[in-house]
């Protein structure tokens, strides 16, 4: 098995890079670049700017070399000095801007996460357990309501809700007056009652699926011949749930957290932009709009080493709970 | 391949001190399982008679579609919920009352209970499910869970009913799967189903069925799924367990060559009801009922092993809202028109411990009409 995840890990190297290459490679591909989307801004605003002048910013900035030599040279800074570059459109260094964004999106994907597992499967299980109850129905008309209702629709309600309740519409991820303070508790009560509605924004749709998910994965299990076996054993009925058929039914769930992790890293950007939150979705959607090729080269650089990541998580969950495919493993 | 009477330990011997005079491990009364649809009753099981002697064993053969799986099922009480059952069920387990669940004790009457008095779920049919009673499937690809390692599955029937000592426990399932052939049984407990061919992994069943000592072995198409001389082994495997144990066993099998080999009885069952019931000599050398020679015909003569019944004409109704009336009726070619579709067939001698269930051997009621179904 450890050998297996190192040699998985060692594969992901050349993958990422060739990830890299062509996420560069795309960036760049429609007509025009930064400058010249730059230039035209400023000529809207009455500046002009003449072609010397942009010429000399172009040479600044490496964009009149071929872009695979920027590439090259980008991918360079990356490995030898940590250094990812330069945001054209934020005039700071790329991993500056990376820094004070990824920690406040990695907390509201994992907190949406927690939320999404935590509600879905006990749901989904007890759903499929009372199979055609009040509970049942309940939870499967609520769920596809939950699936139907576009998110930023939703999001839309639950603030104006909030304003209506509580007089704010809870925007953002800090309250005016602690945004820019120290982190105190005062400030971690803030950012938790900010995050409410963000999480069950980004995560009912997820969650709802999940319930389906979870619900018809249990009643296949219930109705395996092997539940039968153990019933003729004698053991009783709660048992055979618990070590048999929600064991056997979690496991596919457990063992996509990895997978699900990267769509919720890339699924929430509309949400984002209209909760006004500061996490990386939005910043994204700007530097591909203004092709500031190395922010967004970045970002999109660290989607795809999160998702190799997610999915070799989700490979070992795979193994460690299914015997079947950790068998196999031993023998790669 | 099996291990010798003076490598087994002790203990497997323990738990079985049969009670003298008890002979007949099973006897089953006017047995019904019906199952309610939107277009009425399923009648599966329309009342059947069985009995099973200690250490014998009895076949139940017929069609598919007959009722076989569900009948089985019912001794267990393993059919679901909505099924409607009724009629007796009568298990005498052959222990000293000592060794038996206090509760099973407090019902016994002269060391028999009725297990239709037991709730599905509960208490006293948990102590009969896999301690009293064990059952082996047609499927054990499926019938194992591929998430539990062999060893798991098995100790956990011993954990229920013979030991709270999981070392004790590992142990007797280690000298069951040493018994049931499989080599390098320490090893094995640790493996997963999938790690097994399809004959080990029935042989396992088998071990796990085996490992509480029951008083009465349900097999469902125990071999059905395997190749021919996989199929052979595991059968005299069981029949070598049966005559260690003492168990009676009720063999389910569309197989009248697998019938030949193993069974004691047969009881012949077409559309829920038993037709015929004989000793299995008597029974191939003298088929009374229709619907028997026609099964008779259909075994292929050379060879004689692995003849299936499918070459009767026509096909089983559906046991659905059906009048009282023979059930072999539109199939039978010696019908008797006016008689055999006016009322319920009753059971008659055809010679020692051989009963048929047909008009050609009995007296029709005169007035026609049979006022109870
Ligand atoms: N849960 C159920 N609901 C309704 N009808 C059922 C149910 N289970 C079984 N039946 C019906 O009962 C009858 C007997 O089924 P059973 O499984 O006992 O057949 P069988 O003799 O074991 O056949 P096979 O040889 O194919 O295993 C069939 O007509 C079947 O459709
Ligand atoms: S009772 Fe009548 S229909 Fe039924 S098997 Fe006998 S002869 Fe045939
Ligand atoms: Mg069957």
């Amino acid at each position: 098995m450890i050998r297996y995840i190192a040699k998985r890990t060692l594969v992901m190297i050349p993958v990422s890079l060739a990830v890299s290459m062509i996420v560069f490679f795309i960036i760049q591909l429609p007509p025009g670049d930064f400058i010249s989307g730059y230039a035209a801004k400023m000529s809207a605003s009455g500046e002009v700017m003449d072609a010397q002048a942009l010429a000399k910013l172009r040479e600044n900035y490496g964009l009149d070399r071929p872009w695979y030599t920027q590439y090259f040279s980008w991918i360079w800074g990356i490995l030898t000095s940590g250094d990812f570059g330069y945001s054209l459109s934020y005039n700071r260094p790329v991993s500056e801007i990376i820094g004070q964004y990824m920690g406040i999106t990695v907390i509201i994907s994992l907190a949406t996460m927690i939320f999404t597992y935590v509600v879905a499967i006990p749901i989904g299980i007890l759903s499929a357990v009372k199979k055609y109850s009040f509970f049942d129905y309940f939870a499967t008309g609520v769920g596809f309501l939950g699936m139907a209702t576009p998110n930023f629709l939703f999001a839309i309600i639950l603030m104006f809700l909030s304003f209506q309740w509580w007089g704010d519409p809870m925007l953002g991820l800090f309250s005016p007056e602690f945004a820019d303070a120290p982190w105190t508790a005062a400030k971690w009560m803030d950012l938790l009652k900010h995050m409410i509605i963000p999480v069950i924004v980004i995560g009912t749709s997820n969650t709802c699926e999940l319930i389906r998910v979870m619900r018809g994965q249990m009643l296949d299990e219930m109705s395996k011949p092997h539940i039968v076996t153990a019933r003729a054993k004698g053991l009783p009925e709660w048992k055979i749930l618990l070590k048999y058929s929600m064991r056997a039914a979690v496991n596919p769930v457990i063992s996509t957290i990895g997978w699900s992790l990267t769509t919720i890293f890339t699924g929430s950007t509309i949400t984002a932009i209209v909760l006004n939150l500061p996490t990386q979705g939005p910043i994204m959607h700007r530097a591909l709009l203004s092709q500031d090729m190395y922010l967004a080269g970045s970002w999109l650089l660290l989607m795809a080493i999160f998702t190799l990541i997610g999915t070799l998580l989700s490979d070992i969950l795979l193994a460690w709970l299914d015997p079947r495919i950790r068998l196999d493993r031993k023998e790669a | 391949m099996v291990q010798t009477e003076a490598q087994q330990s002790g203990s497997l011997m323990r738990a079985a001190s049969p009670l003298p005079g008890a002979r007949k491990a099973l006897e089953v009364r006017n047995l019904r399982v019906g199952f309610p649809t939107e277009e009425g009753m399923v009648q599966a099981v329309g009342g059947i008679d069985l009995e099973i002697e200690r250490g014998r064993t009895l076949a139940l053969v017929g069609e598919s579609g007959c009722g076989k799986s569900v009948t089985g099922r019912a001794l267990m009480a393993l059919q679901p919920k909505h099924a409607e059952v009724s009629g007796e069920i009568w298990l005498t387990p052959g222990r000293q009352e000592a060794q038996l669940d206090r509760r099973l004790r407090a019902s016994s009457e002269n060391g028999s209970f009725n297990l239709l008095q037991f709730k599905p779920g509960g208490k006293e049919m948990r102590h009969v499910r896999g301690g009293l009673i064990s059952m082996i499937f047609q499927e054990p690809m499926t019938a194992l869970s591929p998430l539990h390692t062999i060893g798991d599955q098995i100790m956990e029937n011993i954990l229920l009913h013979r030991t709270k000592n999981r070392k004790e426990a590992r142990s007797i399932a280690l000298e069951m799967m040493e018994r049931v052939g499989i080599g390098n049984a320490q090893r094995r407990l640790d493996q997963y189903p999938h790690e097994f061919s399809g004959g080990m992994r029935q042989r396992a069943m088998i071990a796990m069925a085996l490992s509480c000592q029951p008083a009465l072995l349900i097999a469902d198409e125990p071999t059905t799924a395997l190749d021919v001389t996989i199929q052979a082994q595991v059968l005299e495997l069981m029949k070598q367990l049966q005559h260690e144990l003492g168990m009676a066993i009720l063999f389910i099998t569309h197989d009248l060559g697998v019938v030949a080999e193993t069974a004691d009885e047969v009881a012949v069952m077409y559309l829920g009801r038993i037709v015929e019931r004989a000793p299995v000599r008597e029974l191939f050398r003298n088929p009374k009922h229709p619907y028997t020679k026609g099964l008779m015909r259909s075994i292929p003569r050379i060879g004689g092993v692995g003849g299936r019944l499918a070459s009767i004409e026509g096909t089983v109704p559906l046991p659905l809202n059906r009048p009282p009336m023979c059930g072999f009726y539109e199939r039978c070619s010696e019908r008797i028109e006016g008689v055999c579709n006016r009322q319920d067939v009753p059971e008659s001698d055809a010679g020692p411990g051989h009963k048929v269930r047909c008009f050609l051997y009995s007296e029709p009621e005169k007035k026609g009409d049979n006022p109870h179904e």
